[in-house]
């Protein structure tokens, strides 16, 4: 565990959210997301920035990458010893970065690829790969003193810490990857003071989440997950969207749709207006998921390796728009941050509040498909 | 007192019992209209038709009020008896008095209502939260704010099929009840209340959208009506029982314990039992209704599941089959037990709750507060991974609507109420139940007393004090940022307590103020 990392706190934090795909996987520079991030300045106070990036490890795509971070040597000496223990590790390499006057007092950063040890699956042969890998990185976090695991995805990686965001993206040296989804995340914490593992995207496999907002229903949802396993070492809303995500969609095998009503589930006014069938899914949904339900004000951005995920609370106590052009989809919290990076989109909408916007790779992930009144919706802006 | 009593020389009077309370009467304004004469079934008030005046005794008054609220000029006035005894830590009055009452009949202390020893109020030390800055509030009036709440078994996951580019459920949900308000009406048998007050917590109930309780009384077939919006009771004495009883209910409750008189039984006189109790209880008329302490056909938990099975299969499994047990220190592994014997609902009762009477020794003496019992229950089923199979319902003393909202907070999924009900009606808590006189109509048989109570207004009171509690708990929802009901429940974070020990705020789980 890394020093200060357990704030005692529930995390509280108004924020800047943006995210960047390439429906068809074409892969773009990260210098777009950058831009767009940096453009909504003001959203964050320097305590925190950071980035997901898909597709930019495909000469390693079907190895896991572990980003970690370390207070020190010896942090890292023991979180690659665990890590070793378990994995193949193929390759191991400090993360690359340059100098940067903004960004103080970093961390050792480092990232190795790896698979889990045969033996390993055979002995564990009711669990997954990805189950192994989940405990790995909560045993490396929650008892490895000094190290981080902050990355654990196959050809993904988050790059986050302490400063603004467009500060921690050049710093990162982002404008030379490429990949076919960046999301991004400018922090203002309200109560605990910035230290790397805290900044935002919160990622688990290949799970990314940046979010921009408070969940008031935290108590209940980290007790929810811990009913299977889950346990919340954060203390941050962030951690519980990313486990809430792996649990339903990963887990459960909810499609991607009906996870989200789960989460944001229409009020029950709206449902009794729904055909019979999908009122008796949406039944059934808050019924058995009450407990996964996202409370308070939030817009998050969820990125994953076959797409990206837009959802804001039922009420749209927090902003977001979604535009597209050609096979690009764009979503931020200010519209200034698209038009940024997109000066004339073909469509440009207000997210509708507890209405997921859904982007894909094609060809990818039929399964999501819901009644229409569940899907899609918004307004023109 | 009867005939032979009088004529035995019996002495009316227990020559070492003080009053507990002085009838005052102002000469000034009493008009010897005689309302308190008819009004009291303690026979405190006396006419004199010689004197042609009024006249109290003050040695039968229980407190009930009755005269004092309806004496038309406010001539009465009731206050706690003033021969006060000789101060003493240990020999309190209550003390001294319990045991002249023993010498004098060598009987069991009898008691009516919950717990009155003034153990502490848990609720009390327990603050709720409210949004500032980062989260904003909801406004209840202007946003939608969800009460809805679903009791019985869950499954741990849904399968979703998919089908002609939709999805289909693939799993099937066990019966759910539906309440529009996250609380019911307690278990109150007829026998114990009167027939207007069963009736009325029936109709408020199917008005309000929740469910009231039978108690073990069996269900009167005029309240059979109401039906969809009932809970029957199977307790150690079965009465009432059958097939047609079950099946014309919403859920079936086997009542194993009652946080008044956890452990023991329940004894409905003779006295109380007239036609129609003794036709809804299928007893015969003027007998004992005497419930077992056990039911004699569970004497361990596999024997708990062969009746919620038996009961289940009577039912098509169309019904969800609550446990009712009462809050006993081992509370958490016996509810565990419930669960895991098929219960699709446990509710716990407090060792505040109410009861019609029990021994005063068991009722200040046996069981453990609800606050601690919920929270040890819902941790315990969490622990386990077995939250999910059934919703957990606490009783015992919920006197406000911030009661039920901490509850929740604590893991409840619902809250049974009982004597608040009672209230409602017009109970005065005078505690006397048990003696059939109960002047306000609520837990009596005596015709001349039950039509005091108009079911029309006692239902009316019963919904208004429902919607009430629905809206103050909306605004409390709602200031804690939070929309739906289902993300209170369990979330203590929106806890603190106050003037609790360590170890208490560890067992609630609960961080204290300022943290």
């Amino acid at each position: 565990m890394i020093s200060g990392l357990t704030t005692d706190d529930k995390e509280m934090s108004g924020c800047a959210i943006s995210g960047i795909m390439s429906e068809v996987g074409r892969p773009f520079s990260g210098e777009s997301i950058i831009r767009s991030i940096a453009n909504m300045h003001d959203r964050s106070n320097g305590l925190g920035g950071g980035f997901a990036a898909y597709g930019i490890y495909p000469d390693r795509a079907e190895d896991y990458a572990l980003h970690v971070m370390c207070d020190h040597e010896d942090g890292l000496k023991a979180a690659e010893a665990v890590i070793a223990d378990r994995c193949v590790i193929r390759h191991t390499e400090p993360i690359p970065t340059r100098p940067m006057r903004a960004i103080r007092r970093r961390p050792i950063l480092s990232r190795c690829f790896v698979r889990m040890r045969e033996e390993e699956l055979e002995r564990n042969y009711d669990r997954t790969e990805d189950d192994l890998v989940v405990s790995l990185v909560m045993d490396v976090n929650t008892h490895v003193e000094g190290a981080f695991v902050f990355s654990s995805g196959k050809n993904m990686g988050v790059f986050k810490g302490v400063g603004y965001p467009e500060d921690i993206g050049r710093f990162f040296r982002l404008e030379e990857y490429q990949g076919y989804i960046w999301t991004a995340h400018g922090r203002f914490p309200t109560n605990t003071t910035g230290w790397w593992g805290g900044a935002h995207p919160f990622g688990l496999l290949d799970w990314a989440v940046v979010h921009n907002g408070e969940i008031s229903s935290y108590g209940i949802n980290r007790r929810y997950l811990a009913n299977f396993g889950y346990h919340c070492t954060l203390r941050t809303d962030t951690e519980v969207i990313a486990y809430m995500f792996d649990l339903l969609v990963r887990v459960h095998r909810l499609p991607l749709r009906a996870a989200c009503t789960a989460m944001a589930p229409p009020f029950w006014s709206q449902a009794e207006r729904l055909s019979e069938d999908e009122r008796e899914l949406v039944r059934a949904l808050r019924v058995v998921y009450g407990g996964a339900l996202l409370n308070g004000p939030f817009s998050i951005l969820v990125g994953h390796s076959g797409g990206m995920v837009a959802l804001n609370d039922r009420i749209k106590l927090r902003p977001l728009v979604a535009a597209r052009r050609g096979d690009m989809l764009y979503l931020a919290s200010e519209e200034a941050a698209v038009r940024e990076v997109c000066r004339d989109p073909e469509r440009l909408w207000n997210v509708r509040g507890g209405t997921p916007v859904i982007g894909e790779l094609r060809g990818q992930a039929k399964a999501d498909a819901t009644p229409t009144v569940l899907s899609g919706g918004g307004q023109e802006v | 007192m009867n005939e032979k009593d009088r004529k035995d020389g019996f002495q009316p009077r227990q020559w070492l019992v003080e009053p507990d309370f002085v009838v005052e009467r102002d000469p000034e304004k009493c008009i010897q209209c005689q309302v308190c004469v008819r009004q009291c079934a303690n026979d405190v008030h006396r006419y004199d038709e010689d004197d042609e005046t009024v006249s109290s005794d003050s040695s039968p008054c229980v407190g009930c009020h009755r005269c004092a609220s309806l004496c038309p000029t406010g001539a009465i006035s009731i206050k706690r008896s003033e021969l006060d005894f000789r101060p003493h830590g240990n020999w309190t009055a209550a003390a001294l008095r319990n045991v002249y009452k023993q010498a004098e009949t060598g009987g069991i202390l009898l008691a009516g209502m919950g717990n009155d020893q003034g153990l502490p109020v848990y609720w009390d030390r327990l603050l709720l939260n409210a949004s500032q800055v980062t989260n904003p509030s909801i406004d209840p009036l202007r946003e939608p704010m969800e009460t809805l709440t679903h009791l019985g078994r869950k499954p741990d996951r849904l399968r979703l099929l998919e089908r002609d580019g939709g999805v289909a459920l693939a799993t099937r949900i066990e019966p759910q009840l539906e309440l529009q308000v996250p609380v019911m009406f307690s278990a109150m048998s007829y026998g114990s209340i009167s027939y207007h007050a069963s009736m009325a917590l029936a109709r408020a109930a199917s008005e309000a959208g929740t469910y009231a309780n039978t108690g073990e009384g069996g269900l009167h077939r005029d309240i059979r009506p109401f039906g969809d919006n009932m809970i029957v009771q199977v307790a150690s004495g079965r009465f009432g029982v059958d097939s047609e009883y079950l099946n014309s209910a919403a859920a079936v409750e086997i009542k194993i314990g009652q946080g008044a008189k956890p452990g023991i039984g329940g004894h409905l006189p003779g006295e109380k039992v007239d036609g129609a109790v003794s036709e809804t209880r299928m007893i015969p008329e003027g007998t004992d209704a005497l419930s077992p302490a056990p039911h004699h056909d569970i004497y361990s938990i596999e024997d708990l599941r062969q009746l919620i099975y038996s009961i289940k299969e009577a039912t098509l499994y169309e019904k969800p089959v609550s446990v009712k047990i009462a809050a006993v220190h081992n509370v958490a592994a016996i509810a565990s037990g419930c669960v895991r014997a098929g219960a699709d609902i446990v509710a716990i009762d407090g060792c505040r709750g109410g009861t019609g009477a029990a021994p005063t020794m068991i009722r200040n003496n046996v069981g453990i507060p609800i606050e601690f019992a919920l929270a040890a229950v819902d941790s315990r089923l969490r622990e386990e991974g077995i939250r999910n199979q059934a919703s957990v319902i606490a009783a015992g003393g919920f006197r406000c609507s911030a009661d039920v909202v901490k509850a929740i907070a604590l893991g409840a999924d619902a809250v049974y109420l009982g004597t608040v009900a009672l209230v409602a009606m017009g109970c005065h808590m005078c505690q006397k139940c048990y003696t059939g006189k109960c002047n306000w109509g609520i837990a009596t048989q005596d015709p001349y007393l039950t039509r005091r109570l108009n079911p029309d207004m006692a239902t009316r009171r019963l919904v208004n004090l429902l919607r009430a509690w629905k809206l103050e708990i909306k605004e409390m929802m709602g200031g804690m940022g939070i929309n739906a009901i289902e993300s209170l429940r369990g979330n203590r974070e929106h806890l603190r307590g106050v003037g609790l020990t360590d170890r208490e705020l560890r067992i609630l789980d609960v961080k204290a103020a300022g943290e």
